[in-house]
C-alpha cells in the first residue's frame, strides 16, 4: 500500500512539475517589492497570458516602454486565469506599488479585489480589455482599442470600394468568438456603416473562433452554400488566412474574386496582404506601452486623465503593407 | 432482411439521423450533395464532411479501442496540439521546408513523442493502476502546456508543399487525409475483426481479472491501446496542422477528446467497456461533423448553435436508448389517450 501510495505522489509531483514549466511561472510578482519610498514609480502590471503573436507584442511593448520611461515594471503573467490574476493584484497591494495596470482576462467578478486596491490608494489602470464593474471609480483609466471604431473603419473602406458600383454586394462575415467583445462590437460597427446603403447583404454570418483553423472549415462550407460571394469580412487576420486557402481551394482567387477585409494586422495577415490575397487590414495595435507609461505618471503625480484612452491605431492598405512590412514587429 | 430487423439493427438510429441532417441540407441547399471535379480534385460539401471529419474518425478509432478495454483517454486533445506543434517547430528549423525527408523526419519525430506519450498513459493505467479517467487527465492539462512551450505561445506557419498534403492535399483526387484515415480503418478493423485482438480486447474490458486469469496479457494490451490511441491521436494533430498551414498550441485538438467520445458513443460503444463497433464510431464522427457543416450552411446564429448541436445530440443518444424506446412505447400502449395527437402509430418499434 505505502508502496503503491509513493509511487502515485511521484507521479504527481513529476506532474506538477511538468506542468509548472510547461506555461511559465509567475515569477516577478512574488519578489519582495521595494516600490512606493524613493522617487522611481513601481508599476504593477498582469498580463492575461502568451495566447497568440498579438499578446507577446503587447507584452514586449509594455516591457520595453518601462524602460525607456524609467518606471520598475513588476510584470506577472496569469495563463488565462482569472484567480492567478487576482493572487497577482493582491500580491501588488502587498507590496505597495504606486500604480497597478492589468488586462483583465474576463469581464466580471473583479469589484473586491479593486475595492482592496482603492482602500490601499493604489490606481488602477484597465489595458486593452474592460471589466463590467458598475462602480467606475474604481479604475482611473482604461486604454484599448475601440472594437465599434474598427469595425466601422472596415466598413467605411467597403462603401468607398464599392461607391461606383449599383450591383448587390454580398458579404460573408467570419465572427469572432461568440460572445467576446470584438466580436460584437466589430460586427456592430460594421453593420452600423454599411446599413446605410440597401446594396450591401451579408448574407452569411458564422463565428470561426478567432482561429485558422475554424476559419477554414466555415470559410469551405459558406462557398458551397452561397455561390455569388463578394466580399469577406473576417473579425481577425487568423481566420482570414483560414479562409484564404479555403478560397483557393475552390478555385478562386482571394483578393480578385473575393475581396477580404480583416482586422488586427499581425505580420502573418501583413504578408498577405502585400501579397494581394488580402485587400484590406484594419490596426488593432498591441503596441500600447507608451500610453499606457504617459498615463501612469499623470495618474500618479495625482492629475486628471480621461477615463477612456484609444489606442492609437491606422488602417493599412495593400500599398502601406508592402511599405510597412519589414519593420513590422510583430 | 425485414423492416424490423434493419430497424432493430444496432447502427440503424445514428444512420438514420445523419440521413435526415444530410436530407436537411440539401433541402436548404439544393446542390448539397453534388460532387464535381475542380483542379483535379473532387470538390463539394460531402468530400468537406470527409476532409473535416477525417481528424476526428481517427481520434476516435483510438478511442473506441481504449473505451472497449474499459478506460477512457482524455489527453488525445493535447496530443493533437503536441503533434501538430513539433511536426511544424521541426519545419521551421528545415533549411528547405519544401524537402520530403526534412518533412518525413518531422512526421517521424512528431509521430514518435505521441507514441511515448500514449505509452506513458498506458502504463499509468496498467502498470501504476491509477484510474484512467485520472491518469490522462495528468496528460490533457500538463499536455496543453507543452504544445504551448513547444510553439512559445505562438502560431507557428509553415510553408512547406509536403506537409500540406497530409491534411489539405490531394492524392489520385481523393483528400489524402481520408486515405490515411481509410488505410488506418483498415488495418485496425483487420488486427481486431479479423484476428483474436479484439475479442481479446473486449475480454479485457468485460473483466480485466477474469481474463488475466484466463491467460490473457490485460496489461501488454492495454498499454497497447493506449499508445495506439494517441499514435491516432497524433496523425490527426499532423492532419490538422498541415490543413491550415500552421500549428496552434492554444486552440488545436480543443475539446476534440468530448468529440470523439461522443462519436463513439453515438457509435454504440459501451462505455463500460467490453464491446464495440468501429463501424458505429465512424457513423457517430461522421454524424457530428455533419451536423458541424450543417449548421454552417444552414446558416443557424452561433449563438444558438450550441444548443442546437445540444437537442440533437440529445435526440441521437435517446433514440438510440433501447430502454427509452421501451419505456416510450409502454406509456403509449398502456395510456394512449396521452400519447402526442399526431404520433404515427406506426412507427412504433420492437425494442
Amino acid at each position: 500500500m505505502f508502496k503503491r501510495m509513493s509511487a502515485l505522489l511521484l507521479v504527481g509531483a513529476t506532474v506538477m512539475t511538468m506542468a509548472g514549466c510547461g506555461s511559465g511561472g509567475t515569477t516577478s510578482a512574488s519578489q519582495p517589492g521595494s516600490g512606493g519610498g524613493d522617487d522611481k514609480i513601481t508599476m504593477g502590471f498582469s498580463q492575461v497570458g502568451a495566447e497568440s503573436g498579438w499578446r507577446t507584442a503587447n507584452t514586449k511593448s509594455v516591457q520595453e516602454s518601462a524602460k525607456t520611461a524609467g518606471i520598475e515594471l513588476k510584470f506577472s503573467d496569469a495563463q488565462q486565469k482569472q484567480e492567478n490574476q487576482i493572487k497577482a493584484i493582491r500580491s501588488f497591494i502587498q507590496q505597495k506599488v504606486d500604480v497597478i495596470a492589468f488586462s483583465p482576462v474576463v469581464e466580471s467578478g473583479w469589484d473586491t479585489v479593486l475595492k482592496e486596491a482603492k482602500n490601499a490608494k493604489i490606481p488602477v489602470i484597465l489595458t486593452d480589455r474592460a471589466v463590467d464593474s458598475a462602480d467606475t471609480s474604481l479604475y482611473k483609466t482604461f486604454l484599448g482599442s475601440d472594437f465599434v471604431e474598427e469595425g466601422r473603419k472596415a466598413g467605411k473602406w467597403l462603401v468607398e470600394e464599392y461607391k461606383d458600383s449599383t450591383e448587390t454586394v454580398n458579404i460573408v462575415e467570419l465572427q469572432g468568438t461568440t460572445g467576446s467583445a470584438p466580436a460584437n462590437d466589430r460586427k456592430a460597427g460594421f453593420a452600423e456603416v454599411i446599413g446605410a446603403d440597401a446594396k450591401f447583404k451579408v448574407i452569411a454570418s458564422q463565428t470561426g473562433d478567432f482561429t485558422r483553423a475554424k476559419g477554414k472549415e466555415v470559410m469551405e462550407a459558406f462557398l458551397k452554400s452561397n455561390p455569388d460571394i463578394d466580399v469577406l469580412y473576417a473579425h481577425n487576420d487568423d481566420m482570414g488566412l483560414g479562409a484564404i486557402e479555403a478560397i483557393e481551394g475552390a478555385g478562386k482567387v482571394p483578393g480578385k474574386d473575393i475581396k477580404i477585409i480583416t482586422v488586427d494586422a499581425v505580420k502573418d495577415g501583413m504578408q498577405a496582404l502585400a501579397d494581394g490575397k488580402i485587400n484590406y487590414i484594419v490596426e488593432c495595435s498591441p503596441l500600447l506601452g507608451p500610453q499606457l507609461m504617459d498615463l501612469a505618471k499623470k495618474v500618479v503625480a495625482g492629475e486628471q486623465v480621461p477615463t477612456r484612452v484609444v489606442t492609437e491605431e491606422t488602417t493599412f492598405t495593400q500599398e502601406q503593407a508592402k511599405q510597412a512590412l519589414p519593420t513590422r514587429q510583430y | 432482411m425485414n423492416a424490423a430487423a434493419v430497424i432493430r439493427h444496432r447502427l440503424f438510429w445514428p444512420a438514420a439521423v445523419l440521413v435526415l441532417l444530410l436530407a436537411a441540407n440539401v433541402f436548404f441547399t439544393p446542390g448539397f450533395l453534388s460532387v464535381e471535379l475542380k483542379d483535379g480534385h473532387l470538390y463539394g460539401s460531402l468530400i468537406d464532411i470527409a476532409r473535416f471529419g477525417a481528424p476526428l474518425i481517427l481520434v476516435a478509432t483510438g478511442m473506441t479501442l481504449v473505451i472497449a478495454t474499459g478506460g477512457i483517454d482524455l489527453s488525445v486533445g493535447s496530443v493533437v496540439a503536441i503533434s501538430g506543434a513539433l511536426a511544424c517547430l521541426w519545419i521551421t528549423g528545415l533549411d528547405d521546408q519544401q524537402s520530403t525527408a526534412g518533412v518525413l523526419t518531422a512526421v517521424g519525430i512528431a509521430l514518435g513523442l505521441a507514441l511515448f506519450l500514449g505509452l506513458c498513459n498506458g502504463i499509468l493505467v496498467a502498470g501504476i493502476g491509477i484510474q484512467p479517467i485520472i491518469a490522462t487527465l495528468i496528460l490533457m492539462v500538463a499536455g496543453r502546456g507543452l504544445a504551448q512551450l513547444i510553439t512559445d505561445g505562438q502560431i507557428l506557419t509553415v510553408n512547406s508543399a509536403p506537409y500540406k498534403l497530409i491534411g489539405g492535399g490531394y492524392w489520385l483526387t481523393l483528400p489524402f487525409g481520408v486515405l490515411i484515415v481509410a488505410a488506418v480503418l483498415a488495418i485496425t478493423a483487420f488486427l481486431t475483426r479479423r484476428m483474436a485482438l479484439g475479442l481479446l480486447l473486449e475480454s479485457v474490458g468485460g473483466n480485466a481479472t477474469a481474463s488475466r486469469l484466463a491467460g490473457i496479457r490485460s496489461r501488454g494490451l492495454i498499454v497497447t491501446v493506449y499508445a495506439f490511441c494517441a499514435l491516432c491521436a497524433g496523425i490527426a494533430g499532423l492532419m490538422i496542422s498541415s490543413n491550415v498551414s500552421s500549428a496552434d498550441g492554444n486552440n488545436a485538438g480543443l475539446w476534440i477528446e468530448l468529440d470523439a467520445i461522443l462519436a463513439v458513443v453515438i457509435g454504440g460503444t459501451s462505455l463500460a467497456g467490453g464491446r464495440f463497433s468501429l463501424g458505429g464510431t465512424v457513423l457517430g464522427a461522421l454524424v457530428i461533423q455533419t451536423l458541424t457543416t450543417t449548421i454552417y450552411t444552414i446558416g443557424i446564429p452561433p449563438e444558438t448553435t450550441l444548443l442546437f448541436k445540444a437537442l440533437v445530440v440529445v435526440a441521437v443518444c435517446l433514440l438510440q436508448s433501447p430502454a427509452f424506446r421501451e419505456k416510450v412505447l409502454n406509456r403509449r400502449r398502456r395510456r394512449p389517450q396521452s400519447a402526442p395527437a399526431s404520433a404515427d402509430p406506426k412507427v412504433k418499434v420492437p425494442a
